[in-house]
């Protein structure tokens, strides 16, 4: 709850410094940046809903503490969703800020800057929702029939892989929405094509998460055998961590690339095509790092 | 629970690859995202050098994986070698 809070605060405080700077830009139309600053903040904020429902569950449900295995799940889920809302809250900031300056300068296409900003910032809480999920099948599954030894380390190793894999995505699916908001109202000719290629980066800087989120099912839902040692138990902690970590970087470097490519097809148009293009091969080289990540956490569950 | 030397060894080795890899994949995600931004950038300001931008951007790409990849190589020899 406590990191969940960090990011929306961030993401917030950042929405509302650019909605001033609109104001002040364009003060007649003061009434659209304000609604669209609340709507904004309203979606950053959503992440760390999440985090407060699942604290809520945490403090009001009664787990008795018979076994490692339940610590272990009610760590896991806080951690967990604690670190998911970071990155969707920061995220969410940026294309909310970037809408309320493109209302000032271009205040005729107000409505097509909020859908588009919406649309963007619903991709942004995706992998919030992804570290949603993985709390709650956490909460809600019964352990109580497999072995304490790695299935401590398994379910400490899911919440990791989703909650920290959910961070990069998170950033980087705000920065490619804060450009296209730009280039909608810089260029509103263009706008269709800015919020196609928006979503087309976006679902780029989504793809690690959705490995965070791979890893972390395939440790709630396979029965690993009991284990007398603790190497088997700190692989598997290893692979959550290795790919939750892993995923952050190529997020958020997938990212740029996107912004960059969003803002440049609003300026200039007649390159849609070199542009798209390597865009997308900056993002597929940058993903390789993630991949390695996914690779040695798939060793590390399966082969170890 | 029997923690011994060979057991103990292991289970760092584990734990080692796989912080090797997933803190060596941060730094080489970010550094060949900015990169390629800034391709797509010179691009958008002169789309007829594409070619020319992309082959450097590439190659930029291919220098600043090479941490990603020692990363990848001490993972490996973690988890097989040791």
């Amino acid at each position: 709850m406590g990191c969940g809070a960090i990011g929306a605060a961030i993401g917030e405080g950042y929405t509302a410094a650019q909605a001033n700077f609109a104001i002040s830009r364009n003060p007649s139309i003061s009434g659209d940046v304000f609604k669209s600053m609340l709507v904004g903040q309203a979606i950053a904020e959503s992440a760390s809903i999440f985090a407060l429902v699942v604290a809520m569950i945490l403090l009001f449900s009664n787990f008795s503490a018979e076994s490692y295995v339940t610590i272990a799940v009610v760590f896991s889920a806080g951690i967990c969703m604690g670190l998911g809302a970071i990155g969707s809250g920061v995220g969410s900031g940026y294309p909310a800020g970037a809408a309320c300056i493109g209302m000032a300068r271009q205040p005729s296409m107000s409505g097509r800057l909020m859908t588009n900003m919406l649309i963007g910032s619903a991709v942004c809480q995706t992998p919030s929702i992804f570290a949603l999920v993985t709390s709650f099948i956490l909460l809600f599954t019964n352990f109580a029939g497999r072995p304490v030894s790695p299935t401590w380390a398994a379910i400490l190793g899911a919440g990791l892989a989703s909650g920290l894999g959910a961070i990069g995505s998170g950033v980087g699916g705000g920065l490619v929405a804060e450009t296209s908001c730009e280039g909608t109202a810089r260029n509103p000719e263009m706008a269709g094509t800015v919020t196609n290629v928006m979503l087309l980066g976006q679902a780029v800087t989504q793809t690690t998460a959705i490995y965070g989120l791979l890893v972390s099912f395939i440790l709630m839902f396979k029965q690993f055998p009991a284990a007398d040692t603790i190497a088997p138990a700190m692989a598997l902690l290893g692979a959550g961590l290795c790919m939750g970590i892993g995923a952050i970087g190529p997020g958020v470097g997938e990212g740029f690339t996107a912004r960059s490519a969003v803002q440049w097809i609003a300026r200039r148009p007649l390159a849609i095509a070199e542009l798209t293009r390597s865009m997308l091969v900056g993002q597929a080289v940058a993903e390789s790092t993630g991949i390695y990540s996914l690779v040695i956490a798939l060793i590390l569950i399966f082969v170890i | 629970m029997a923690i011994e030397g060979v057991d103990l060894i292991k289970a760092a080795a584990f734990l080692g690859a796989g912080l090797s890899m997933g803190l060596g994949a941060i730094g080489p995600g970010v550094g060949e995202g900015m990169a390629a931004a800034k391709a797509c950038e010179a691009i958008g300001r002169n789309p007829k050098e594409a070619g020319l931008l992309t082959r450097t951007m590439l190659v930029g790409q291919a220098v600043s994986e090479s941490t990603g990849i020692y990363s990848l190589v001490v993972a490996l020899l973690l988890l097989f070698v040791v």
